[in-house]
């Protein structure tokens, strides 16, 4: 009997905000324990959460971009839980009444299109962190940083839409592509700015029924979901098929055994009391505002993949590299503007030096320079390597460098034609077994232009050249 | 409809609040006798009514997104039982 797993995903993505959400605290990483923190986010009694404009103008932009619908009133409610990273012993989050429903991302696999639903987004705020410091057998304290308490935060909940780990990674990759193109959120799985829990279910093929789901967590990688997802399915349908049941439970991947293990206890802990916070309003959002922010809608990456491929005419698997940075894109963009050769060698080329380029550390002008060089026959494929590295190193003018190196090669026919005919003028014998059949002394010939030339001939034409003159 | 001796007890523990056993009897008659009374609202039809989750709706302020630091760091945590350094210590919650 064939199985196949239902597999839901959110998403909390950090929002790149200069402040927090609720107060004025800075949400800067990396600061002194406790540094930025005040009353509001550590919960003193009597003070008022004021909320970030700029944390619901990226979700809405998160909203429109996933064609979500953006509600034009949601409301913040208070989840409530004892844990020592949440000072005020809930946090502030948004439950029946989220900001925006019913959207969807479509994937591209294989050739085919899928559209996976997106249930929700909401805002939220981040707890603080805790650091086990001596955390050896018997310790009996934790310390509490309070900083990344009430970072704003957004949850980006899927339908259960996805079926395999594939699907699941290529959502979420084209969901952080997104979220960065937005400029929303920096993207950052490892550092956890951009964090993914997954339900996943199995079902006989065929069955309408969900199956028991379990809840997967603690994956800070796209390689470690795709994993994590891979090895929960396994496990859920092996237990079915040695007649077992799927347990409805929270399980932690374990990334160096490459499993996932139940999470202990604290079931009682799911019972979170949700209601409305008494001291947030409700969040009205009216339709001139959505639209405004619709016009901010940079293309994204999946109208771009299109778009590159088709213009340009450069494979899709190229255009997919390309738009993986929209700086990166951009990039490609200006170089073939710059210079109108084949696009798909500006493509290759950007895609080799794309670490330099995001760095800002070349300049279009010097792809489409050695690109057009290289067009031209002026500088051959390994001159081009070794001009764009000294670029990168000395930020001089490419052409300048060429220059200088005199690493130019010679594709004037005439220079080469003269060079040729005292090459077979000195190699009468070499001549001779050639036209007797001889074809591979073909590289004698090349090999002794080059000689004369210092290498600096152009190989292609060289070649040419010579066999219109042995003939 | 009461609520049972049971649901006191759970809603205590959520709460982190020990009853003693007079206490859980006490606390199911008195959030009994709150629940009855509110339950007056029973008597009319709300089905076509939004549930008021404020009782106003100006809808909510907004700040700008710029940084003010509070700068007291010392106040926050002198307020903490215990610290180390500039840590608050809590009870270990890691569990093994």
């Amino acid at each position: 009997m064939g199985f196949e797993a239902v597999i839901g995903l959110e998403v909390h993505a950090q929002l790149a905000t200069e402040s927090k959400i609720f107060c004025a605290c800075s949400t800067g990483f990396g600061a002194p324990p406790n540094e930025n923190t005040c009353p509001v986010c550590t919960g003193m009694p009597g003070v008022l959460p004021v909320l970030n404009r700029k944390a619901v103008e990226f979700a809405i932009r998160t909203a429109v971009a996933t064609s979500c619908r953006v509600q034009s009133r949601s409301v913040f409610a208070r989840k409530n839980y004892f844990y020592p990273d949440l000072p005020k012993a809930y946090q502030i989050s948004q439950y029946e009444l989220p900001l925006a429903v019913s959207g969807h991302i479509d994937i591209e696999r294989n050739g085919t299109t899928r559209r996976i639903g997106i249930t929700r987004i909401h805002l939220e705020e981040d707890a603080g962190k805790l650091v086990h410091a001596g955390a050896f057998a018997g310790a009996q304290t934790s310390l509490a940083d309070l900083n990344r308490c009430s970072v704003p935060l957004m949850e980006i909940v899927s339908e259960p839409d996805i079926r395999t780990p594939e699907e699941g990674g290529a959502y979420l990759r084209r969901l952080r592509d997104i979220l960065v193109y937005l400029e929303v959120c920096d993207g950052n799985m490892e550092e956890g700015s951009f964090r993914c829990d997954a339900n996943v279910s199995v079902r006989p093929r065929g069955q309408k029924e969900f199956g028991t789901k379990a809840e997967l967590k603690n994956m800070n990688s796209f390689r470690n979901v795709e994993k994590a997802l891979e090895h929960e399915i396994r496990r859920q349908i092996e237990l079915i098929e040695d007649g077992g049941a799927v347990v409805q439970e929270t399980r932690l991947w374990d990334a160096d055994a490459g499993v996932t293990v139940p999470m202990r206890g604290k079931e009682e802990a799911h019972d979170y009391r949700y209601f409305p916070d008494p001291d947030l309003l409700p969040l009205h959002i009216d339709e001139a505002w959505v639209e405004e922010l619709r016009k901010t809608i940079p293309e994204l990456p999946g109208e771009k993949i299109a778009r590159l491929a088709s213009r340009y005419g450069i494979p899709r698997y190229d255009a997919e590299l390309l738009s993986s940075s929209r700086l990166l894109a951009d990039f490609f963009e200006a170089s073939a503007a710059a210079f109108g050769g084949n696009p798909k060698v500006t493509a290759n080329e950007c895609i080799q030096w794309k670490e330099a380029i995001v760095a800002g550390r070349l300049s279009p002008e010097t792809i489409a320079h050695v690109v057009e060089d290289r067009e031209t026959g002026t500088i051959s494929a390994t001159a081009s390597k070794t001009l764009v590295e000294a670029a990168i190193g000395t930020g001089k003018p490419v052409r300048q460098i060429r220059d200088e190196k005199g690493l130019t090669q010679i594709s004037d026919a005439g220079a080469l034609e003269a060079i040729a005919d005292k090459v077979i003028a000195g190699n009468p014998k070499e001549v001779e077994s050639y036209r007797a059949g001889k074809t591979g002394l073909l590289s004698f010939f090349v090999g002794q232009i080059m000689k004369e030339t210092r290498g600096k001939a152009n190989p292609r034409m060289v070649q040419e050249v010579l066999k219109a003159k042995l003939g | 409809m009461a609520i049972t001796r049971e649901e006191v007890l759970h809603v205590a523990r959520l709460a982190r609040l020990a009853l003693s056993s007079d206490e859980a009897d006490r606390m199911r008659e008195q959030l009994g006798d709150i629940l009855a009374y509110i339950r007056q609202l029973d008597r009319l039809d709300t089905s076509g009514v939004v549930p008021t989750s404020h009782a106003v709706e100006t809808g909510t302020p907004y700040r700008d997104d710029s940084v003010h630091p509070f700068g007291e760091k010392e106040e926050i945590l002198k307020n903490a039982p215990d610290r180390e350094d500039d840590f608050f210590r809590v009870p270990r919650i890691i569990e093994d």
